[in-house]
């Protein structure tokens, strides 16, 4: 089982790695150390052949054709559906532990959709990434998670804008946002400053506050020293 | 004989006339049959809607949304300005929010926060790019000093009733989560959770307009000059003699011209915002003696009002929803860069007859109040500011929906006092609704009927001082 779970990230990191070419993704999902190198190689060898691009894009089609949705319980591993979308019969002998990770990544969930999610009152972690249909009204519809959710992520949804992630200051037990690739954020480097001032104990994940500007390495410690202050 | 000569005298001055005419036929002439028409109205529409604003247009999509079979209603929307300078549409700060204490108005406005979600269903046109209304989820925070805390609980007890999300704070509450408050004075706060914030109102109308266009609405612009009605004069039950009016005519006049187009038509919606006043006396409502329902006038009249936006590089931060203050000061965030907008409704009323701006009305009554309640304020720039007009509804600050009683095809949506832009979603299914069925199916707006100012029963919102 661990095998592919890991291959199965490495795809998933290298793909949004790549066509949109944020660094520091990978950090998020793939495991640490020898992957990485493995990650940069193959990401450099996609960049420059087309046979490589192609399976790898091949292998993302196989993956995207399964439903994907992954559940967590306390204390015990995901759950993930089967080849055709059904959920192994474990399902009906927990219907009194809490779930506590729930991975929508890729899911066609909106606004009414996440009723069903709002019902899960320990939810610790929540990964909406590349949800097409989620957008500033769904961000706004998470206040009830604010107790426990501890960590979000939110990078490739197209429809998610700086405003709905304005409202994500309800979540005070936010510990980490991922807000990478927000193709709809106006300006991502201001944005991610203004959503570390307004969280102060989450980490925020993604949006590189130096994207954007021209200057020189050097001088970028010096931006950070002096954020705009509330 | 003493005839024949009359006759006589008479067509020599028919023969001359005979003749100018003959000559302006032939080419060359005056006259000319086939002049272009395109600018004026049709002779014949089944609905008028007088005001092409966002209650209009919506009072318009609503009606060829809910009509039985497809092309049955010809609709006609009159307005005077296309570039809407002067609409309160478009000058409005494009706020919603559902902490009303009228639980209709809550109603309204929760249908009108859904309606605004899932509004590329609404107002989906074929190959058209869907419509991006930049809404910011972010909430209004009212703040209630001691004597209006009794209020607030109240108004929000209701509130929850209807389903809104709303939920109360204490001032330690509030100085937590927003460090940037001076909570002194301030007894309890009601804030917004969900479907509150603010949007930009011209691309609902814009949205709007490009669907209702496709769904085969005539637009024209000008000006209604003159209702022609007919008169009905009927016996009540208790034998008292009234006169039913029915408008079948409507006088639409071109810009800079005196050329006018009579419009045949059935209904009449008056949509008509600032201005619904002056159309409702064109109908003659309000021409009667006073204290009978002749006599009775629509209360409807602009009231000015003005929005400063300004820059403070130390104010409130993303999370800062629309506050308002106890003194009746609000503000919110516009934008990324530090900037908000805000304002105050002013106690003495500013004169109507233009849109000028008084920034001196700013430095001695907005900016005081906002600065004591957020100290950050001290230190600002006003960058710019606007006026816009208020439909004010004099009598109880709440809008007019429906038929009239004695000019029976006159339908009112008009007269919110600063709420139609985020009540227009669900006052227009309801008009619609009243049009075509003849009663209110969704949401039940008799409270709001224009016999209310006769009978006197004001439906007022409970005020939070």
């Amino acid at each position: 089982m661990a095998a592919p779970r890991t291959s199965l990230r490495l795809v998933a990191a290298i793909w949004s790695g790549s066509t949109r070419g944020i660094h520091g993704l990978g950090g998020a999902a793939a495991p640490e150390g020898s992957q990485k190198k493995g990650k940069t190689l193959l990401q450099f060898l996609s960049d420059h052949f087309y046979d490589v691009e192609f399976l790898r894009e091949y292998l993302l089609q196989r993956q995207m054709l399964k439903v994907h949705q992954e559940n967590r319980f306390q204390n015990k591993e995901w759950i993930r559906p089967d080849e055709r979308g059904r959920f192994p019969l474990e399902f009906s002998e927990f219907p009194g532990v809490p779930v506590e990770a729930v991975d929508a990544s890729g899911c066609a969930i909106n606004y009414d959709g996440l009723d069903n999610v709002l019902l899960l009152k320990e939810l610790r972690s929540l990964s909406l990434r590349r949800c097409p249909n989620v957008d500033d009204w769904c961000l706004s519809h998470l206040h009830p998670l604010a107790n426990s959710l501890q960590e979000l992520s939110l990078a490739g949804c197209p429809h998610v804008s700086e405003r709905g992630l304005a409202c994500l200051h309800h979540l005070q037990n936010l510990r980490r946002l991922d807000i990478s690739d927000l193709p709809a954020v106006s300006n991502p480097g201001l944005t991610r400053i203004l959503v570390e001032e307004m969280l102060p104990n989450c980490e925020v994940v993604g949006a590189d506050w130096a994207q954007g500007l021209n200057s020189e390495p050097e001088e970028q410690p010096q931006d950070r020293a002096s954020p705009v202050h509330v | 004989d003493r005839t024949a000569g009359r006759w006589r005298r008479d067509w020599d001055g028919k023969v001359s006339e005979i003749k100018k005419k003959i000559q302006s036929i032939l080419p060359g002439g005056a006259w000319n049959p086939l002049y272009d028409t395109s600018h004026l109205p049709p002779e014949h529409s089944d609905v008028v809607i007088v005001g092409g604003g966002v209650l209009g247009l919506s009072v318009a999509y609503w009606l060829k949304k809910l009509e039985k079979r497809r092309g049955a209603i010809r609709v006609l929307v009159v307005e005077r300005d296309h570039t809407y300078s002067q609409a309160s549409t478009v000058l409005s700060i494009g706020g919603i929010h559902q902490q009303f204490s009228v639980p209709e108005n809550i109603q309204l406005s929760l249908f009108s926060a859904s309606f605004l979600r899932n509004i590329n269903e609404y107002l989906a046109v074929v190959d058209a790019p869907p419509l991006d209304l930049q809404f910011n989820p972010l909430g209004y925070l009212l703040l209630a000093s001691e004597k209006g805390a009794a209020t607030m609980e109240s108004n929000v007890r209701v509130q929850r009733q209807e389903g809104a999300k709303v939920c109360l704070m204490s001032p330690e509450q509030l100085r937590n989560k927003f460090p940037w408050i001076n909570t002194e004075g301030v007894a309890l706060a009601s804030y917004g959770m969900e479907n509150e914030g603010w949007f930009d109102p011209w691309c609902l109308l814009q949205g709007l307009r490009r669907k209702v266009q496709s769904m085969g609405v005539l637009f024209c612009q000008g000006e209604v000059t003159r209702f022609v009605s007919s008169s009905n004069h009927m016996k009540t039950t208790s034998g008292t003699e009234v006169t039913l009016k029915r408008i079948y005519e409507v006088h639409v006049k071109m810009d800079h011209s005196l050329e006018y187009q009579p419009v045949e038509c059935a209904i009449v919606i008056n949509a008509a915002g600032a201005w619904s006043g002056q159309v409702a006396e064109l109908a003659g409502i309000g021409k009667g003696p006073p204290g009978t329902l002749q006599g009775t006038r629509l209360p409807v009249e602009p009231r000015k009002r003005y929005v400063y936006l300004w820059h403070c590089p130390q104010g409130p931060g993303l999370e800062a929803p629309l506050v308002t203050d106890i003194s009746g000061a609000y503000f919110r965030r516009e934008g990324l860069g530090n900037n908000y907008l805000g304002g105050l409704s002013p106690e003495e009323e500013p004169d109507p007859g233009n849109l000028e701006v008084d920034y001196g009305f700013f430095q001695d009554k907005v900016w005081p109040p906002l600065a004591q309640r957020v100290p950050a304020f001290e230190t600002l720039k006003v960058r710019s500011a606007w006026a816009g007009y208020n439909d004010y509804n004099t009598f109880d600050q709440n809008g007019v929906v429906g038929p009239h009683p004695l000019v029976v095809n006159m339908y009112f949506a008009a007269g919110f006092s600063g709420h139609g832009l985020q009540q227009a979603p669900g006052v227009g299914r309801a008009v619609a609704e009243m049009v075509l069925e003849g009663h209110f199916q969704t949401i039940d707006l008799s409270p709001f009927l224009f016999s209310r100012f006769y009978l006197g029963e004001k439906i007022q919102e409970q005020v939070i001082i």
